[in-house]
């Protein structure tokens, strides 16, 4: 269930958000997904102090509330599973309008969709607030190996330009009125799918030959982003701690 | 299939979470040499393939479709350390640019989407090509199956994950059925596309086949699987979800209920401080006891996979050699 | 006379599978001068400029730049003094965004801080592109991402600069914002092109290769009114287009 675009959530704007350290952002929202995840099913008090966390991040970045809903469809499936759970699983049954409901499965499922919409939200606003290339040098502050956000931003940069290679090769294939409807007649596919890792390839080498013809020797260069403050990171960390206070007094209490 | 935060508890997503970092550190190091020079751009062109090929829809039985994983094929086009990276690099990038899959489970992601298909593919391939003629056609063959089989491996590492801590309360048999059964038939689709991919880029450029390079195939001209094998594969990858669903699955476990909540009690077990677990049989299970029950029902499923995929392999083997003879005569 | 900025001499090629691609190519590059590489599909127009900064290794024959020739040892500094601005803008523009695109080159020769912030203004500036430097490549059109390859090259402060096929893919206009900025850069310039009226505007003097070899070396008019040469390499200018009657 992979994305249906190649474009990153970005949403422009100039909100305090927007502005913090993406090394900061990434901080935060790890801290608080992990938060959310380890909350017990119970407190549903916990839970509203997420929502409300998320609700006023969205608030300060300026986000509407539209947008992130209509990227939450993507959560659709795992909804559908915990809807499916009250019904399959076992233990004892609660009788709602006549049906049986397992008492765990409704745990199970509430559990799922409480728990997988925050994390959803909380990433969403990440992606909106943030440039691709700012939440690249976020990850290398943050101590993720070079060669992966290298890989990565390579990646990035030709999304757009393979997935255009591939719309053109469907629009020819479509033009000579191909329209395969079984797994067999999927030839067309596959073959165009051979020929865009050939293109993909042969574009890596020249991409390599255009580095080269710059002085590439095998290292990428870094270019000193800025530099979170003290006071970045203590702003962008209230978020998580809140919700870190919320898990430990349900814990505890 | 992404999965998001929540679905998984907290202590197994950290555990997947070292695993990942673990197993991408591994890939890295031995990559390393090649990465670090013109590899480096041409990894990242992969990996936007990869994404590529997964957004991109074929069709499979009349108006559905589905889409690649593509663990298997990286594999064998650009070998396993190479593709480990780029698909993990892909589950990454979909999972902080585009909230594709919980930031918690990026880790659970990462096992079973980006090192879980490759190596457990390009173990297959290995094995396959290692019994295999050493030419195209073989390629192809030992491609699908390994494709085939990394989708199914990918899916009881999910079952795997789901048994040590699920948050769900669906019994383990039952996820067991349904993620392996569905994915041997989601399987056959990506053995297919996967052989046709191979056998396009083998009729143009077989040099850039890591999986043919490795065993001196350079010429391919019009490299395809014959009908039969096609029809053979679809018919073997249906039987085998047969087989999954009304046989092993079931097996695995002889008291569903009981590891049903076995799950569930494992799951939450440090999350939350009271479980509702009556007065069932579990109470008869020692902390062992529980173990051993849990990693049986994987265990069952995995061995029930291996035995039907080998049989697989034995039946495809056979038909081949006995039209080898048809067509010398 | 002065140091060419570039020379050619005899230089050889064949790929592994034996094809020849360059028969005794030859020619220099006076400081200054700007000049157009014509010839057909299949001339090895683009295999000769990925042997000008060394990408390729002749099979004999050597390449000088600004005196410099160009072996192992030097082949770092050659990269610098030869900018190739490649054909595809999205070969060249690989970084997330346009900014760090034009300053990989010169961080890759230890330039830093703020000289390399200022190389990077003044390379966008001159082609007037400023403005998009935090943007990423492939939000720009394409006549915007050719300008930026061009500034890519430019912030190295080559010696001279080879473009491939610059006018390919772009809509009138922008091959017309193309051809001012070229010609207000003080630098000297190789273009291969297939626009030959373009070649007449921006280069003053020709080289036509076919088959591996530079056929003619001469005034970019007097070529363009060849007929006979011009039919001979499959060059053909647009109808009803007279080299004499232009400028």
């Amino acid at each position: 269930m992979s994305g249906t675009h190649t474009h990153a959530l970005f949403v422009h704007g100039h909100s305090h958000l927007h502005r913090l350290p993406a090394s900061t952002k990434l901080g935060a929202l790890g801290l608080f997904v992990l938060a959310v995840v380890l909350t017990p099913r119970e407190s549903f008090w916990a839970f509203v102090v997420h929502a409300v966390l998320i609700l006023s991040a969205m608030w300060l970045a300026g986000l509407k509330p539209g947008f992130v809903a209509k990227r939450l469809v993507i959560e659709i499936p795992f909804v559908l599973f915990a809807l499916f759970l009250p019904f399959v699983a076992g233990g004892d049954k609660l009788d709602v309008l006549g049906l049986s409901l397992s008492i765990e499965g409704l745990w199970g499922g509430w559990n799922i969709v409480a728990k997988g919409t925050l994390g959803l939200a909380a990433s969403i606003v990440l992606t909106a607030t943030t440039t691709v290339p700012d939440l690249l040098s976020g990850l290398e502050r943050l101590r993720v190996p070079r060669l992966i956000t290298s890989i990565a931003g390579f990646m990035v940069r030709y999304l757009d330009v393979i997935a255009g290679e591939m719309h053109r090769m469907r629009l020819a294939m479509l033009s000579r009125g191909h329209d395969p409807r079984w797994i067999w007649q999927a030839k067309a596919y596959a073959t165009s799918a051979g020929a865009l890792f050939i293109r993909s390839y042969e574009r890596g080498e020249r991409v390599y030959y255009a580095m080269t013809a710059r002085g590439f020797a095998g290292q990428m260069p870094t270019f000193d982003a800025e530099r979170a403050t003290a006071t970045e990171w203590m702003g962008a960390l209230l978020l998580p701690a809140v919700a870190w206070t919320a898990v430990a007094v349900a814990v505890l209490a | 299939m992404h999965i998001p935060d929540g679905f998984i508890n907290g202590v197994t997503s950290l555990g997947a979470g070292v695993v990942a970092v673990s197993g991408l550190g591994a890939s890295l190091r031995r990559a390393g040499k090649e990465l670090q020079d013109r590899q480096i751009p041409l990894a990242g062109l992969i990996a936007a393939f990869v994404f590529v090929l997964q957004m991109l829809n074929f069709p499979v039985v009349a108006g559905m479709s589905g889409h690649l994983l593509g663990g298997a094929l990286a594999a064998i086009l650009i070998g396993p350390w190479m593709g480990m990276v780029v698909v993990s690099v892909v589950v990454i990038v979909q999972a902080l640019l585009f909230a594709d899959g919980g930031i918690s489970a990026l880790g659970l992601n990462i096992v079973n989407m980006g090192l879980l298909t490759v190596l457990s593919g390009w173990l297959a391939y290995r094995l396959l090509m290692a019994v295999l003629p050493k030419k195209a056609g073989s390629v192809l063959l030992a491609g699908s199956l390994a494709a085939w089989f990394s989708v199914v491996v990918s899916s009881l590492g999910f079952v795997g994950e789901y048994a040590v801590g699920g948050a769900g309360g669906a019994s383990l048999s039952t996820v067991l059925a349904a993620m392996s059964g569905t994915h041997s038939l989601i399987g056959i689709g990506e053995g297919l596309i996967t052989a046709g991919v191979l056998g396009s880029v083998l009729a143009v450029r077989p040099d850039l086949v890591h999986g043919a390079r490795l065993f001196g195939i350079r010429h391919a001209d019009n490299a395809e699987l014959s009908r039969r094998a096609v029809g053979a594969f679809i018919a073997g990858g249906i039987a085998v979800a047969i087989l999954l669903v009304t046989v092993v699955a079931p097996r695995a476990s002889s008291d569903p209920d009981g590891l049903e909540r076995v799950a569930i009690d494992q799951g939450f077990a440090d999350t939350a401080s009271e479980q509702p677990l009556g007065d069932t049989p579990l109470s008869e299970y020692g902390v062992a006891g529980v173990e051993d029950e849990q990693l049986g029902t994987v265990l069952a499923g995995l061995i029930g996979l291996g035995v039907t995929f080998l049989a697989g392999v034995g039946l495809v083997l056979l038909a081949r050699r006995s039209r080898g003879r048809v067509e010398s005569r | 006379m002065s140091v060419p900025a570039l020379e050619v001499v005899d230089l050889s090629y064949h790929y592994p599978d034996g094809t020849e691609v360059l028969r005794n190519a030859g020619f220099h590059i006076h400081p200054g001068e700007r000049v157009a590489l014509l010839g057909p599909n299949g001339a090895g127009k683009t295999t000769l400029v990925f042997h000008l900064n060394g990408i390729f290794r002749p099979d004999s024959g050597s390449v000088i730049v600004a005196g410099l020739p160009l072996d192992d040892e030097h082949v770092k500094e050659i990269r610098r003094r030869v900018g190739i601005v490649f054909q595809d803008p999205d070969d060249q523009l690989f970084m997330p965004t346009v900014g760090q695109d034009v300053a990989f080159g010169p961080a890759n020769y230890g330039v830093e801080g703020a000289e390399l912030q200022t190389r990077v203004n003044d390379a966008l500036s001159a082609v007037g592109m400023l403005d998009v430097a935090g943007r990423p490549p492939h939000h720009l059109s394409v006549g915007q991402r050719r300008r930026v390859a061009v500034a890519t090259v430019l912030a190295m402060k080559p010696e001279i600069v080879v473009l491939d096929e610059p006018s390919s893919n772009l809509d009138p206009a922008s091959r017309r914002e193309l051809a001012d900025i070229l010609t207000s850069l003080d630098i000297t310039m190789l273009m291969v092109t297939h626009d030959l009226p373009y070649a007449l505007e921006l280069c003053p003097r020709s080289l036509v290769m076919n088959e591996g070899s530079i056929i003619a070396d001469g005034s970019t008019r007097q070529i363009l009114s060849d007929r006979e040469l011009m039919k001979a390499n499959r060059l053909e200018l647009p109808l009803g287009f007279d080299p004499n009657l232009t400028l």
